[in-house]
């Protein structure tokens, strides 16, 4: 099985994973040596098999492992334009969960009014008037496509809302702080064909202006919505080119026989 | 061969309608002796409140509310004793809730996963199980002898927060941990410190538990009488303690913590063991009045917790 892979990626990056390794506190090593270019304001999508590490990739992009204790990066994922290492124990996460937003794979709105939702990354971030923070909010349900449904009722529970409404919300909330890049971790996989039409629907505008990562099991989706797919195999990285390219004519044969349903 | 096999399929059958019919008795019988045992309870405990009820309901009445204790049992009320019981309670609360609650956050969010945070997870467990009157010479060394505050309602707050406390942590760290880790990191991924997102979601979300635990460890403290005799209750008290408010500089006044203090279960005490059936009856009203508060208590309890449950549900 040859791992070595040639990344063909054209527009600029947006970020860069260097041989970035991952070992989790409990179970040990789950990436190994992943190097992988992240395009600026286009869609990656991740696919794989159950336990590939794509998810576990992810996570590494806006430091959300160092929630937990015990687990440890090594090597680098540089972000453009000003090339920090989000890995790096010297930045602190914060910073860059400022810059990188994620919405995951179960709607997970504050049980709070839908205004609230999506007013909190910039209560956060300090002061504001409150004009202004209408006006982002507003604009961020607006760029979520949820803003016709909610308008008439900003300050009623986000709870009330329908499974993918509740989903475009976590959009809006990550959208309102203006993050540079944006992380979805399988945020279909929990909402019927509808709603997730709606959402991919929605990733694909805003690929136009913000850089996006996805993790999907679903095959079609990440055909549909992405321009570069990166399939991954127990914590390595396979193979990663343009999407089109990956479905009709991919490199490798694992990858062929994982996108033609032969395991996984 | 045909006939034979039917009548196989038939006993077969049969054995197995017996069978069932077997298994659904015992199925009643468990049943019938659960609501027994259930009933056996329930009508000792109602036997106990209706005995209280119709010995005390007579006794009760503005005078019993308004009156000092007194050598004459249809003098006497509880005046002292259910004023004393509320600030005690007053004090008790601003112990144990501010100190309870920080304890519960740092140990559930912040303690690092260690012996150390093990060992003083087990210690608030057992505290929670440690004998109140443990509680009363802990209180009457420390707060009385070594610190001086003498056996005033500070002393005794204060004994019934320590008191409580273990019961506030446990409650509050179990509210804290039934909000879902999706919460917090959804928090955090849009750039929340840990403070903030403890500050702005963890705690409130909780607090329809956490307000829960405070008054159930409350309402037991109400009850408590062998630490409040330990650190020295008077049983007969026909004064008000000092008013907070002054008429001078600063209109604050600090006076009445150092006060000699007594509460409801300490005056039913006193009555209980009195010859004179009168003030037996003087007990049953009190015991009453201290039962209402209980479940007066409890109810609150009931009705936040469904407030809570109703806005927020995970």
């Amino acid at each position: 099985m040859n791992m070595t892979t040639q990344v063909h990626i054209t527009p600029a990056m947006k970020a860069e994973a260097k041989e970035l390794s991952f070992y989790y506190g409990g179970t040990g090593q789950a990436l190994k040596s992943i190097s992988l270019g992240l395009a600026d304001r286009h869609a990656t999508a991740l696919i794989g098999p159950s336990g590939c590490g794509k998810t576990t990739f992810l996570r590494c992009l806006n430091r959300m492992h160092d929630l937990y204790p015990g687990n440890r990066y090594a090597g680098a994922v540089v972000l453009y334009p000003d090339g920090v290492n989000i890995v790096d124990q010297t930045i602190d996460p914060i910073e860059i969960r400022m810059r990188v937003g994620m919405v995951f794979q179960k709607p997970n709105p504050f049980p709070t009014s839908i205004y609230e939702n999506v007013a909190y990354g910039l209560r956060i971030r300090g002061s504001m008037t409150r004009s202004d923070l209408d006006t982002v909010v507003e604009q961020s349900l607006k760029d979520a496509a949820l803003w016709p449904e909610v308008k008439d009722r900003l300050h009623s529970l986000a709870y009330n809302l329908s499974g993918g409404q509740q989903q475009r919300l976590c959009i809006a909330r990550s959208l309102a702080t203006g993050p540079e890049m944006m992380l979805f971790d399988e945020p279909t996989s929990a909402l019927d064909p509808t709603a997730t039409a709606r959402i991919e629907e929605l990733v694909t505008e805003l690929k136009q202006r913000v850089t996006i990562v996805i993790v999907t099991h679903n095959m079609q989706q990440a055909a549909r919505v992405s321009d570069y797919t990166a399939f991954m195999y127990e914590g390595e990285l396979v193979e990663c080119d343009r999407t089109d390219k990956i479905f009709t004519n991919p490199a490798n044969k694992l990858t062929e026989e994982y996108i033609t349903g032969r395991f996984g | 061969m045909s006939l034979k096999s039917d009548i196989d399929k038939s006993t077969k059958k049969d054995r197995l309608r017996r069978r069932i019919i077997q298994l659904r008795r015992r199925d009643r019988a468990f049943a019938f002796a659960g609501l027994a045992v259930m009933a056996g309870a329930f009508i000792v405990l109602l036997a106990l409140l209706g005995q209280l009820v119709y010995d005390g309901m007579g006794r009760i009445s503005w005078q019993f509310f308004a009156s000092y204790p007194s050598r004459f049992a249809s003098q006497a009320g509880i005046l002292s004793a259910w004023i004393g019981t509320v600030l005690v309670m007053l004090l008790t609360a601003l112990t144990a809730v501010p100190l309870g609650l920080g304890a519960a956050i740092y140990l559930e969010e912040y303690a690092p996963k260690n012996w150390m945070t093990d060992l003083i997870e087990i210690n608030i467990t057992n505290l929670a199980g440690v004998p109140s009157i443990v509680y009363g010479l802990m209180a009457l060394g420390l707060l009385v002898y070594e610190f001086h505050l003498g056996q005033s309602f500070l002393t005794a707050g204060l004994t019934l927060g320590m008191l409580i406390l273990p019961m506030v942590i446990i409650a509050t760290r179990e509210s804290l941990r039934a909000v879902p880790p999706q919460i917090r990191e959804a928090a955090y991924a849009v750039g929340a410190t840990k403070w903030q997102t403890v500050r702005d979601h963890v705690v409130p979300y909780s607090m329809g538990g956490v307000l829960t635990g405070m008054i159930l460890a409350l309402s037991r403290a109400v009850g408590e009488t062998a630490p409040l005799i330990t650190v020295g209750a008077l049983s007969f008290i026909a004064f008000l303690p000092h008013l907070p408010l002054t008429s001078d500089f600063p209109f604050l006044s600090g006076q009445w913590l150092f006060d000699p203090f007594t509460v409801m279960p300490i005056q039913m005490f006193n009555w209980v063991s009195r010859p004179q059936d009168e003030f037996h009856i003087n007990a049953a009203a009190a015991g009453v009045i201290l039962l209402v508060m209980t479940l007066a208590m409890n109810a609150l309890a009931i009705v936040i917790r469904a407030r809570f449950r109703r806005r927020i549900h995970w």
